[in-house]
């Protein structure tokens, strides 16, 4: 693992520099809850059975950090420094292939831990967020629904001929994930067929499943969801380590 | 001591045969070239033996390894410069050095490395920011940073101003005065004249000649060419009759003279006093590779 800790350090550094990257990761969702905070409060409502919007969009919202890293930061993140040649530079150099990885998954895993943490902060701060659940279960049900979002961020990379084309379809498959799972508008919002539709999403059941943790639900509810996510993580694995390349 | 060894080495992209048997041999401290046109296979061969690409037949020895199955242990005592190869756009000169220097056991100290390149001024810069001159010095950097016994450079002045060019040369130079070895490629016949102490001129794949490049000159394009005007009319059958003349060219009153034998220009000096021409502005060249390309292949390097 020689070099792991400079090149996540730099990685690191080189995520915080691209300011598309570190807006959308960072600071899209904080907005988001401010905005639909202010219009909407936080105040008890029926249609959430009783809870406020602003405690509902919080995990709803992880989810919506999730997916960006996940689908189009990953996919473009790869992509070009694949078709630039960073990769084949690297590879011209001792360092090992899952030292690579590893450093890679590292930095994405903590660009999304940093802006769930500013998006939980800022419901805090300005919404009196409640939080009914355990710290620790919704950080596992977080680690579970990224890493399954990491696989499928490199099937998407190794799926696309160039960074442009990871961008593309990386974008084509997030925006309907994120609109149409209720991570962004709560599925109670929606029509039952969107509803219907939304079952066949994975990123819905990374909302549900945060959203139940959030309220203290138990892991024991969640089966079909941790089902569809540990499916997805494990195909998302094979399928990218088929497809990864260098060059 | 031979630090490099090929044998019948080739690889086919599909159809397209990129190398087709090629051998050569590197000895320990000299400046070896691949040189020929694009697309004759240079790179391919480079990377073959860099172990950045799997041959399909030959035997390939780099520092008494095999780059395929010693891949690790290869990387770390070689240095590599790619043809196509960068370094992320938003990582500075000092910490690109930093980074790469973290994946090898005995790196080079960094500051001193950046110095000797002239990068100092620009550590602080973003790779994207650098001029063609030093982002090429960035990345020579980078092939150094390792401290290692054998260099690659390929195509390395590509693209390159002649002013960027030479301060370039001077710093491969500098590389094999340190004791390391250094084996390039280039299209430029005139950088490997330069540069290089021997030459393997490579074409469609395969090595079609390999020697220093003083005995290339001599064994392919052994010419003299000698050039004067004169006011007509100049007496060109006389000079057609020196020993070891082998053509005589006029156009207007410019005369060219083409020969073989050492003492050319005495002779035609003495023939033309002899004569009673007048003549000025005389210059002599030497063939270069670029005619001894022209020789072996009947193209211009540059088709």
């Amino acid at each position: 693992m020689r070099g792991l800790g400079k090149l996540t350090l730099y990685n690191l550094k080189l995520y915080l520099r691209e300011p598309m990257a570190s807006f959308f990761t960072l600071l899209y969702a904080p907005m988001m809850l401010v905005l639909f905070g202010s219009i909407y409060g936080n105040e008890p409502s029926p249609m959430f059975g009783g809870r406020g919007t602003v405690d509902v969009s919080v995990p709803a919202y992880i989810a919506l950090v999730i997916v960006t890293v996940g689908l189009i930061s990953i996919p473009i993140g790869t992509a070009s420094r694949r078709e630039t040649g960073v990769l084949r530079r690297f590879r011209a150099t001792p360092l090992r292939p899952l030292t690579y990885l590893v450093a890679d998954v590292a930095v994405y895993f903590a660009v999304t831990a940093l802006g769930v943490l500013l998006l939980v902060a800022t419901g805090k701060i300005g919404f009196h967020l409640k939080f009914q659940g355990n710290v620790l279960s919704v950080a596992l049900g977080f680690i579970l629904g990224m890493s399954a979002f990491t696989a499928l961020g490199y099937v998407v990379a190794g799926l696309s001929p160039s960074g442009r084309a990871a961008q593309a379809i990386g974008m084509f498959v997030a925006f309907p994930f994120m609109f149409l799972s209720g991570a962004t508008v709560p599925l109670e919002a929606l029509p039952a067929g969107v509803r219907s539709v939304a079952q066949f999403i994975p990123l819905t059941h990374v909302v549900t499943l945060l959203r139940g943790l959030w309220t203290g639900g138990s892991w024991g509810s969640f089966g079909k969801e941790i089902a569809v996510l540990v499916g997805v993580l494990v195909v998302g694995v094979a399928v990218s380590a088929q497809t990864f390349r260098w060059e | 001591m031979a630090v490099l060894e090929v044998a019948g080495l080739r690889k086919a992209y599909g159809p397209v045969v990129a190398v087709d048997g090629v051998s050569f041999a590197v000895e320990a401290g000299e400046i070896f070239g691949i040189v020929g046109p694009n697309g004759a296979g240079k790179t391919t061969a480079l990377e073959c033996v860099e172990g950045l690409r799997r041959p399909d037949a030959g035997q390939i020895r780099v520092l008494g390894l095999d780059p395929q199955a010693d891949g690790p242990a290869l990387r770390e005592r070689i240095g590599v410069q790619l043809q196509q190869a960068a370094l992320p756009d938003r990582l500075k000169v000092w910490e690109a050095l930093d980074l790469f220097s973290s994946f090898y056991l005995r790196p080079a100290d960094p500051k001193a490395l950046l110095d000797r390149l002239g990068l100092t001024a620009s550590a602080k810069t973003p790779v994207s920011k650098l001029s063609g001159g030093q982002r090429q010095r960035a990345h020579i950097a980078m092939a150094l940073i390792n401290q290692p016994e054998l260099v690659f450079f390929d195509e390395l002045t590509t693209g390159l101003d002649p002013q960027a060019r030479r301060v370039t040369w001077d710093l491969v130079r500098d590389v094999r005065s340190e004791g390391k070895t250094v084996v390039l490629t280039t299209h430029l016949m005139e950088e490997a004249e330069r540069l290089c102490d021997r030459v393997a001129i490579l074409d469609h794949g395969q090595i079609v000649a390999l020697d220093t490049p003083a005995g290339l000159v001599r064994r392919y394009a052994p010419e003299e060419r000698l050039s004067f005007t004169a006011t007509p009319p100049c007496p060109l059958q006389v000079l057609k009759a020196l020993d070891g003349v082998t053509k005589v060219e006029s156009e207007g009153d410019r005369i060219t003279v083409l020969g073989t034998h050492p003492q050319l220009v005495g002779q035609v000096v003495t023939a033309l006093t002899a004569s009673g021409v007048a003549f000025q502005d005389l210059h002599t060249a030497q063939a270069t590779l670029d005619d001894v390309f022209l020789t072996l292949t009947g193209r211009q390097i540059r088709d």
